[in-house]
């Protein structure tokens, strides 16, 4: 029966909450600012080597020559395309894995030294042998980025699904649910945090996969400006590349918190 | 009085790596229609796994359990569970959390969501209807968790100690409500507690179990008139002398 009729001393909360967050935010921009303006005079003024550490008005010359030649958005796409693309694969593959694994138990303890094996190996020592299986193109990229996320998606969904609620279970089960009933009822809504957090990791996992195969193998994308710049010793590349990779790395993350805030519904 | 429920020389074993427990040996006993029925038992006796078995959710290792003259052998439309704590899905409002044994069971009709609106309406949860369960109080909860067990129309109901997971205030009132609901509603109860006072307040029979193996021990007729609700039996002069016997016979064999 709460409606918004707030009394004054709720109102005075609530505002004082408001001026909080927007502190909060002015502070942060004003830290990437001050950053900002540290590294270029700096580096103007030549206390530091702006060779080696390149500068902000770098950054922005080599980001606009690369948008004039049209080869900006040429290596954003290509690098996207395999992030999203091993996202997605990873991501649906490794929670089909993880039901299929709570379904039977006996599969499950049959591949659970696999899985524990699998997670632990460096992917990257896998490398060679994906360009020699893929060949040095996307193919390989993307399923480099399939083998870095989709371990933890199955270890994660996995863990997930089993910590539901024994009795609840047992309260379905005395109703007479079958085990299909149990996990669109409870397995799947109680879930529901541990996906949205597995969603968020496999953000993060997807990009370390990209590069990864963008260093191995590529002849385009941010992996590979960033490589090629510390081949030909152009650091102004490297950090442009590594700006834009936080920027799309950002924008990503802030679409999976998006997505967790219209799925997970907050206790009031 | 028709013979409901009934369990004939039930044996339950329990396997694990390196154990064979004899849980429950040679359990006989009977809950009539309309009966209130309680087990009360020194802890760790596997009270818990008497209910699992009349819920069809164990099978008994010998003997025989049967509803209505018919065994059980899996969880059973006219059976309904309710465990200690509430398990409300707080994913879920209060109207679905009730409904839910419909769902599952495939019976979400129309005549069947109106009875469940009239249960709601009937015990006041109406105006919660649309709440989740973390908004409602412990005891409004249990009583959400009681009405989502008669909404599939069970005869016989299931009790797990089901007030001990509530403070003691909200327990005298929610073990007064849920008694007043179980007896306008007709129906048959069984519930396993190791609270005496509890049992005495509640049950029209008594059943004391012994230690493991749990087989009956005693059963008592309470003498209360069936419309003294459990705060007049707690008042009430006869409620310690049974009390103070059911105490002698349970300490006997907890030691």
């Amino acid at each position: 029966m709460k409606k918004n009729n707030y009394s004054k001393k709720h109102l005075e909360y609530l505002k004082k909450e408001k001026k909080n967050s927007l502190v909060i935010i002015s502070i942060q921009i004003l830290v990437l600012v001050f950053f900002l303006l540290l590294w270029e005079l700096l580096t103007r003024f030549n206390f530091v080597d702006s060779f080696l550490f390149s500068s902000p008005s770098r950054i922005y010359n080599t980001t606009a020559t690369l948008y004039s030649s049209g080869e900006l958005f040429t290596h954003i796409f290509t690098t996207l395309y395999e992030t999203i693309l091993g996202f997605l694969i990873a991501t649906s593959l490794g929670i089909l894995i993880a039901v299929i694994f709570w379904w039977s138990s006996f599969l499950r303890r049959v591949f659970e030294p696999y899985i524990v094996v699998l997670n632990s190996l460096p992917k990257i020592a896998l490398g060679p042998l994906i360009i020699i299986w893929f060949g040095a193109g996307t193919k390989a990229i993307v399923f480099m980025t399939v083998l870095v996320t989709i371990i933890v998606t199955i270890i994660n969904m996995l863990a997930g699904f089993i910590q539901a609620d024994e009795d609840k279970i047992l309260l379905l089960k005395s109703m007479g649910a079958n085990k299909w009933k149990i996990f669109t009822n409870l397995i799947i809504p109680s879930s529901l945090p541990v996906f949205v957090s597995t969603l968020k990791i496999n953000v993060g996992m997807s990009w370390i996969g990209s590069i990864m195969g963008e260093y191995l193998v590529s002849r385009q994308g941010i992996g590979y400006l960033i490589v090629y710049g510390g081949q030909v010793f152009k650091l102004d590349l490297v950090m442009t590349g590594t700006v834009i990779l936080c920027l799309l790395a950002g924008v990503m993350y802030f679409l999976v918190a998006f997505l967790e805030k219209k799925l997970v519904r907050k206790p009031k | 009085m028709k013979n409901l429920l009934a369990f004939e020389k039930v044996s339950l074993t329990y396997y694990t790596k390196t154990n064979e427990t004899l849980a429950i040996k040679d359990l006989s006993f009977n809950v009539n229609q309309g009966e209130f029925v309680a087990i009360i038992g020194p802890s760790g006796c596997g009270k818990t796994s008497i209910l699992s078995l009349a819920a069809g959710l164990l099978s008994p290792s010998q003997g025989k359990i049967t509803l209505s003259n018919r065994q059980i052998t899996r969880p059973d439309d006219k059976i309904a569970y309710m465990l200690q704590k509430d398990h409300l899905f707080p994913w879920l409002s209060i109207e679905k959390n009730v409904r839910l044994p419909l769902k599952i069971k495939s019976k979400l009709n129309t005549e069947n969501i109106e009875y469940a609106n009239q249960l709601i309406e009937k015990y006041g949860l109406k105006d919660f209807k649309k709440y989740y369960p973390e908004q409602l109080s412990g005891g409004m909860r249990q009583r959400a968790a009681l009405i989502r067990t008669l909404c599939s129309k069970p005869e016989l109901l299931l009790l797990d100690e089901p007030f001990s997971a509530l403070d003691y205030q909200t327990r005298l009132y929610v073990c007064e409500d849920v008694y007043k609901i179980i007896r306008s509603e007709n129906k048959t109860a069984l519930l396993v507690t190791h609270d005496i006072s509890e049992a005495i307040s509640l049950a029209d029979k008594i059943i004391v179990l012994t230690k493991r193996p749990a087989t009956v021990k005693s059963v008592h007729m309470i003498d209360f008139d069936k419309s003294t609700t459990p705060i007049c039996r707690r008042e009430d002069k006869r409620f310690s002398l049974w009390f103070e016997k059911l105490w002698g016979e349970l300490n006997f064999e907890e030691k």
